[in-house]
This record gives structure tokens, C-alpha cells and sequence, in this order.
């Protein structure tokens, strides 16, 4: 596949898993409000998605549209990064995935939106005012969780502790990253201070290093993608090339 | 198709037009020039309605950017609303049923859409229709700071955000603490 279009596929492999997972709340939030929350973060990214799959398709040249790339590819030719993989678990475990995610998202398009490719600009142009709600959405939840009750604040350090492993590979850097133009190595200086000022806002620590794990981009996933994928892709699994 | 008029181009390359209004409707036709595709076109798109907010046109929201003899440019408002897909269709039957069959719609996604592209018309249509406009030349980076939305029903700027996302992607929830209604407001974007 053409370099640019497995970036495409990257960036659009993370907001359709992300996406995907947030859907999973649809209907069992704890309030009302954040059920249309989660769901309209959700709806942004598969929008997100749909853009970038498309994109995708168009650079590969072999017919394939962004349908095809999201319903009929097998876990490992999946490029996502492992932490939007990662199970909702309860609410506060959801809004660590997101604040860790979110505010990488933002700073990543905010860089891309200036890119000298300009499908990929153009995509995170529009995108990236999306993704600022969603950053402020979960920083404003990790402070609510952090400097709430005892439990609340138990559930988001358990939350930060488990999501935080994941959060290295979002800046690694290799060949596809440099020809896109992108240096993510760059971004993790502001990444760190936006996470630290939420942090300190909630009255938490940020969690002990731990051994960053990875392997998302290049297909090797947890076992939580599969099962996502087993929902996700069951209509046309079941029923090739069924459309309504 | 006669193709030596020049398209009309809503708002422009590097924002809005003036006061975010559309050329062609703070600027009245010149009733001594000769009718152009793109009046009929522009007429046409005037009466389809945003399929979510049926009080607003596609023009007064400012998703239609070009309207060529050839063709019209649209974009979208968020990038996964769902609105975007209908939108495409009712431009589609409005323009076939009105004899423009053969004007395609192109979509573009740059410059990105914001609220500064809906008209004062439209803003003025919102707020009577219940949902606060968004304050004008609002950008990502004044967040943190919305000044309160004013109340559509009673005017009152004593009011407090319940939701930053609301019942479509386009609107938060408010609520007015001087009359104690609820309310929609079209979030700055």
C-alpha cells in the first residue's frame, strides 16, 4: 500500500474504532446528558473516519471505499493505535481513553490541518474544532471524577492507571509519519502539559511510568479488537455486500 | 448551458462574506440584468430546508459555498452529521424537479464551514425558532469562556449550559434561570 495511504489508513482506523467503542454507550450512559454526549463524540469520529477510509481508498487506487475498508478487513490489517481498542469499562476508564486520546487527536490535527497534502488538511481542518470538544468534554469529567467522592476518584486513578500504558504509542514515529510530514515526537511536550494541568486541576497524580505497550500500527492487536470487530462487521460478514 | 457567467461564490476563500450575509441577498438583483441559472438555482436552494432545523435553509446555514451553471458546492457542517447525507438528497430532488437535472453538487470539506458562514437571516429565523444563534467570530480557542447564551424566548442573558451536546451535533443544551425553559443554542464552531 502507498505510504500516504496507510497514514490515511491509521488516522482513519483510530477515529472508527474510538467511534465504535463510544457507540457502545449509546443507551446506557449515566445521565442523559452524557449519553448524547458520548453519542455525538461518537458520530464525529465515524464521520471522522469515513473521511479518512475514504482518502484511504482513493490513494490505494483498488476500488476499495471507505465501506469496505471498516466491514470487510480481518483484525490484523487493522492500523489503530492499541488505545482506542481498549474496552469502555465503567465510565471513568471511558473518559481516561478519551482525555489521553482527545487531546493527542487535537494536537495532531492542528498540526496536519497546515499539511502540504491538502486532502489531509482539509479533513483535519474541519475536524479538529470537533475534537476540541471532545478534549474538553473528558478533561472537564477526569476533574469532576478526580476532585469528586472517594469512589468517583478511586474509579478515575484506576482508569488513568490502566489507559496510560497505551498512551506512548500514540508518539511514535516512523518512515509513513515523516513522509505524511508529521512529527508526533514534537507534539508530546504540549500533549504533557495539557494532561498535567487537567491532572492537577483534578487533584491527581499522573500514573506511575509503566512499560509503554504497542504494536497497533502494525497490526498486532489485543484480543478486545476482534470481538469489537465481530459486532461491528456482523451484517456484512453475514450478509456480503447487503445494502438498505 | 450558457457558461460564461461567473459563478457566485458565497462568502469567500478565506471566510464569510459581508456580515456573514449572502452576496446575492444583501445585494438586490438588478431587475434590468438578464436572468441567470444561478438566480433560479440560488431561488430553488432558498426553500430547502435543513432537514434537522426545517426553520433555516441550506442557504441561510451557509452549507451551500458555489452556485455554477454546472454545478453547486456544498459542505458540510460537522463531518459525521448525519443531516449531511439528507441534505444532499433534498438538494438533489429540489433541483430535478425544478428542470436542473443536470446541475451536480460537489462537496468540499475547505475552508471548513463555521457559524460565522450562517446569514443574519438565518440567526434571526433560529432565535424564532427557539434556539439561541451562536455568537458571531466565535472560535475554538473562547471555549472556556462562552459568555451566556441570551434566552430566546424571554431575552434574558441569566442562563446556564446543562449539556455542551445537545439533541444534534450543531447544539448544547441551556437553560434559562429567569424564565426556567430549556433551550437549545447552536454551538460556535
Amino acid at each position: 500500500m502507498h505510504a500516504l495511504a496507510t497514514s490515511a489508513l491509521r488516522l482513519g482506523d483510530d477515529s472508527l474504532i474510538l467511534g465504535q467503542r463510544l457507540s457502545e454507550w449509546c443507551g446506557h450512559a449515566p445521565a442523559l446528558e452524557v449519553d448524547l454526549s458520548l453519542a455525538n463524540c461518537a458520530l464525529d469520529l465515524i464521520g471522522q473516519a469515513t473521511h479518512f477510509l475514504g482518502l484511504a481508498g482513493d490513494l490505494e487506487g483498488k476500488g476499495r471505499d471507505a465501506d469496505a475498508l471498516a466491514f470487510r478487513r480481518d483484525v490484523m490489517d487493522f492500523t489503530n493505535c492499541l488505545l482506542v481498542e481498549q474496552k469502555n469499562g465503567d465510565f471513568a476508564q471511558t473518559i481516561a481513553r478519551q482525555f489521553l486520546f482527545s487531546h493527542y487527536q487535537e494536537l495532531l490535527f492542528a498540526e496536519l490541518a497546515a499539511s502540504k497534502h491538502e486532502r489531509f488538511a482539509a479533513i483535519a481542518a474541519k475536524a479538529v474544532k470537533e475534537v476540541t470538544y471532545h478534549a474538553k468534554l473528558a478533561s472537564d469529567w477526569v476533574v469532576r471524577l478526580g476532585d469528586g467522592t472517594e469512589e468517583s476518584r478511586a474509579r478515575m486513578v484506576q482508569g488513568l492507571d490502566w489507559m496510560w500504558r497505551f498512551a506512548d504509542e500514540l508518539f511514535v514515529m516512523d518512515e509513513l509519519d515523516a513522509a505524511l510530514g508529521i512529527d508526533k515526537l514534537a507534539l508530546k511536550p504540549a500533549w504533557d502539559q495539557r494532561i498535567d494541568a487537567v491532572l492537577a486541576e483534578a487533584t491527581l497524580e499522573r500514573p506511575a511510568p509503566r512499560r509503554a505497550i504497542t504494536g497497533g500500527r502494525s497490526g498486532h492487536h489485543s484480543e478486545q479488537l476482534g470481538h469489537l470487530l465481530t459486532e461491528m462487521q456482523f451484517l456484512q460478514r453475514a450478509y456480503p455486500g447487503a445494502t438498505w | 448551458m450558457a457558461s460564461s457567467n461567473p459563478s457566485v461564490i458565497l462568502g469567500s476563500r478565506s471566510g464569510p462574506g459581508i456580515h456573514g450575509q449572502h452576496p446575492a441577498l444583501a445585494d438586490p438583483l438588478d431587475p434590468g440584468r438578464a436572468p441567470r441559472v444561478q438566480d433560479d438555482v440560488l431561488r430553488i436552494l432558498s426553500n430547502v430546508p435543513d432537514p434537522e432545523i426545517p426553520c433555516v435553509s441550506v442557504i441561510d446555514l451557509g452549507i451551500v459555498r458555489e452556485i455554477a451553471d454546472d454545478h453547486v458546492t456544498i459542505t458540510p457542517t460537522y463531518t459525521g452529521c448525519p443531516a449531511t447525507l439528507a441534505i444532499e438528497r433534498m438538494i438533489r430532488e429540489a433541483l430535478n424537479a425544478n428542470g436542473f437535472a443536470d446541475v451536480r453538487i460537489d462537496t468540499t470539506l475547505s475552508p471548513p464551514w463555521s457559524t460565522d458562514w450562517i446569514s443574519d437571516e438565518g440567526r434571526e429565523k433560529l432565535r424564532a425558532y427557539g434556539i439561541a444563534p451562536p455568537p458571531k467570530g466565535a472560535n475554538a480557542a473562547s471555549l472556556k469562556n462562552d459568555a451566556p447564551a441570551e434566552c430566546p424566548r424571554c431575552g434574558s442573558s441569566n442562563t446556564e449550559e446543562i449539556s455542551r451536546f445537545g439533541s444534534t451535533p450543531c447544539k448544547a443544551l441551556w437553560r434559562c434561570k429567569a424564565c426556567a425553559e430549556p433551550f437549545d443554542r447552536f454551538k460556535c464552531h
